[in-house]
């Protein structure tokens, strides 16, 4: 129980820093920021439940008035825009990328992390995010496909391939660190 | 930590939570029922206005905040010029900016433990399905404690690698800096326990 809350909390602070830490750089030297793949290492690395607790903290926190969005972003206003079904969608995208986990469990672990990444912190994300703008904004298909998924897809996608070249790393170093992949609770 | 919070102290500020909270609620579904260009208009001038009310110090930090947004509105302006429909862009992106600087007007005059108590106050009727809410409170204050040392790792390992390479720090400093959480999270966890955990 003890555990579990500190992970959550841990891992929802984890997001945070991830988007206030500088930049990071590919090696082709596109700066990204960290933290959609912080959203799908929660699912990856603490599995379903406690990934979406985790995350679900995050949403509430930046709710609550916390500026810990990349870029010190936060409180409500966040949430009033057309793209505000990305927030909404995180813990669900969270969820998803851990069951996949949770279900797959044979195989390399960062394959399996990174199909987990997409299909959990991009195809469960966009599901969410694009049909909630199409409502909000109000916009057909192909214009939200075109505004609220092409801009941020290819950064998404280098995401995921990280977050599973992560998760790989972290269950080669301590096979237990990776909680998606061990019963202990 | 910077703060959404305003600078200075309103009368906004005395107003109960809940209240301002129930009374965004209502100008954001009005705002998403109105479809008139000057009615649009005219809300994110009142809303302006609400900015302007408290002076000049207030007024700045409410516009830095909605400065932000211009990726967002570059996007809406870039799509409504090519496919020429110009009134509805302009309406659309008068609402985005009246629905956020009205969100914004109430996290700035509203303190972070008074949202928290909302926020308990919400999850009280999911004790039924069996939250803990005073877990959920302690892992509020948790995030809260925990985020700078996060970021204190974060550095420092990014200064061990630049000592190191000559190459910027990559994605691979995420890999020590998840298990320094994670070793932390036992260390937290086990304290925790060791002064009696949750028992109420």
């Amino acid at each position: 129980m003890e555990r579990n809350v500190v992970l959550i909390a841990l891992f929802a602070a984890l997001i945070a820093a991830l988007g206030l830490v500088p930049k990071l750089t590919l090696g082709s030297g596109i700066p990204i920021t960290a933290q959609s793949m912080g959203i799908m290492l929660c699912g990856t690395v603490l599995g379903a439940k406690r990934g979406a607790l985790a995350v679900l903290l995050f949403v509430v926190l930046v709710a609550a008035g916390l500026p810990l969005l990349a870029g010190g972003r936060g409180g409500l206003g966040v949430f009033t825009t057309p793209w505000a079904g990305f927030y909404f969608g995180f813990p669900i995208a969270a969820f998803v990328a851990g069951y996949v986990m949770e279900k797959w469990t044979s195989g390399n672990v960062s394959v399996i992390a990174g199909v987990a990444a997409v299909i959990g912190g991009i195809g469960a994300l966009y599901l969410v995010a694009v049909p909630y703008y199409m409502v909000m904004k109000p916009a057909g298909l192909g214009e939200a496909i075109l505004t609220a998924m092409v801009p941020f897809m290819p950064g998404d996608l280098i995401k995921a391939v990280l977050a599973g070249l992560i998760t790989g790393a972290l269950y080669k170093a301590r096979p237990s660190s990776v909680l998606s992949r061990t019963n202990a609770a | 930590m910077i703060s959404l919070t305003s600078p200075v102290r309103t009368r906004a500020h005395d107003w109960p939570a809940p209240f301002k909270l129930f009374a965004l609620a209502v100008a954001t579904f009005v705002l998403f029922l109105v479809n008139d260009l000057w009615l649009m208009g005219a809300a994110l001038a009142v809303t302006l206005g609400l900015y302007a009310l408290p002076g000049a110090v207030f007024f700045k930090a409410g516009i830095r905040r909605l400065k932000v947004l211009w990726p967002f509105l570059v996007i809406l302006g870039v799509w409504h010029l090519v496919t020429a429909t110009y009134e509805e862009g302009a309406q659309i992106i008068l609402r985005l900016l009246a629905a956020v600087g009205l969100a914004n007007l109430v996290t700035m005059t509203t303190a972070l433990n008074e949202m928290i108590e909302v926020i308990r106050w919400l999850a009280t009727p999911l004790r039924r399905f069996g939250l803990h809410t005073r877990a959920l409170e302690l892992a509020i204050a948790l995030v809260i404690r925990i985020l700078p040392t996060l970021v204190d790792n974060g550095t420092r390992l990014s200064d061990a690698w630049r000592a190191r390479s000559r190459r910027r720090p990559g994605w691979r400093v995420v890999v020590p800096f998840t298990l320094l959480a994670l070793d932390d999270a036992d260390h937290l966890a086990e304290a925790l326990r060791a002064r009696g955990g949750f028992l109420e």
